[in-house]
């Protein structure tokens, strides 16, 4: 292991750790509120490990919800996964032995920071592995804590969670700054925000996937010419 | 409250189902076999557009019909993006936005 790629990726990981911390705690108190004390943060978060979906699954494990329904839950939450996963496909190509692992551990954020490019001095496989053990033990290592410390909390942590915001937004303006063409920005979040506004807050997230991606496909040529698209 | 081996088994569902749409377009296309022009393109493009999607997504359950008509995420929002724009500090802009936005929820828009 390259001590150099292994400092670089704990650097990139960083506003993760911030998000993951203060969630993953959100997280590990919600869940010791319901009864469920750190031990199941811990369980939940090492082997789902899929934030809003945790979030979610609060209301499915105290009330006691179906397996059913529980599997079909996970599939409207997380069926934006499948997405990202297309958009990697060519990153991972020659991802080594740890390929499994770097599927298994896409997170939303996880894959914010592997659509950024990779520092020129770091190993690339090494990087983007050693990125995403990060988040994950952030994740878990959040989690835990919150279960165990939430009793004990010293200060009203309400709005805490728009860390998760604010990350998304700085990297979509990373993402702004550093390319010259705006369309498939543009085209994300207008969808995004008429498909919110017509369908609501639970039922707009796949519709809005399957649209831009359709759009986006149908826009190729046009913006292929446009060789700031990478 | 359910019982240990119920909530055992919801979370071995969540688990399975959420790798199961993680590893899926991995196995749809997989390595080797030729991939359409189209497919190489949606991934070079997909992420600007995910992006955008996220941070709607974040801001999903913000209501402009009832008080306080999402004016605390809106300041927050400006203050990470003039953050950002003036130091260009990924740490500095999440935390100083979020710092705001709990000024505002707790203090300002109670």
């Amino acid at each position: 292991m390259n001590a150099k790629t292994a400092r670089l990726a704990f650097r990139a990981s960083l506003p993760v750790m911030a998000g993951y911390l203060v969630l993953g705690a959100g997280f590990g108190v919600l869940l010791q509120d319901r009864g469920y004390g750190f031990f199941w943060a811990f369980l939940m978060s090492l082997s789902i490990y899929a934030g809003s979906l945790q979030y979610a699954s609060l209301d499915l494990i105290s009330g006691g919800a179906s397996l059913i329904t529980t599997a079909l839950m996970t599939l409207m939450i997380n069926a934006r996964h499948f997405f990202y996963g297309l958009s990697m496909l060519d990153r991972y190509q020659d991802a080594g032995k740890g390929k499994p692992y770097l599927i298994f551990s896409l997170t939303d954020e996880t894959y914010s920071l592997m659509c950024a490019p990779v520092p020129e001095e770091a190993d690339p496989r090494q990087f983007r592995l050693l990125v995403s053990v990060f988040d994950h033990c952030y994740w878990v290592a959040g989690s835990a804590i919150g279960g165990l410390l939430g009793p004990i909390l010293p200060f009203n942590t309400k709005g805490l969670d728009f860390a998760m915001t604010a990350l998304f937004t700085v990297i979509f303006l990373e993402q702004w700054l550093s390319s010259k063409n705006h369309v498939p920005a543009l085209i994300g979040l207008g969808i995004s925000a008429v498909c919110l506004a017509v369908l609501g807050p639970d039922r707009f997230v796949i519709p809005s996937m399957v649209l831009f991606t359709l759009t986006l496909a149908a826009l190729r040529r046009r913006l292929e010419v446009a060789e700031d698209v990478r | 409250m359910s019982g240990d081996l119920h909530v055992l088994l919801q979370i071995l569902v969540m688990a399975a189902v959420t790798a199961l749409l993680r590893f899926l377009p991995f196995w749809i296309f997989r390595d080797g076999e030729r991939r359409s022009g189209v497919i190489t393109y949606l991934g070079a493009v997909l992420p600007y557009a995910v992006m955008g999607m996220l941070v709607v997504y974040c801001l999903k359950n913000v209501s402009l019909l009832t008080a306080p008509h999402g004016i605390p995420e809106a300041i927050a929002l400006l203050a990470v993006a003039a953050l950002h724009l003036w130091r260009r500090s990924t740490l500095l802009s999440i935390f100083g936005g979020t710092a705001v936005y709990m000024l505002l929820v707790q203090v300002v828009f109670v």
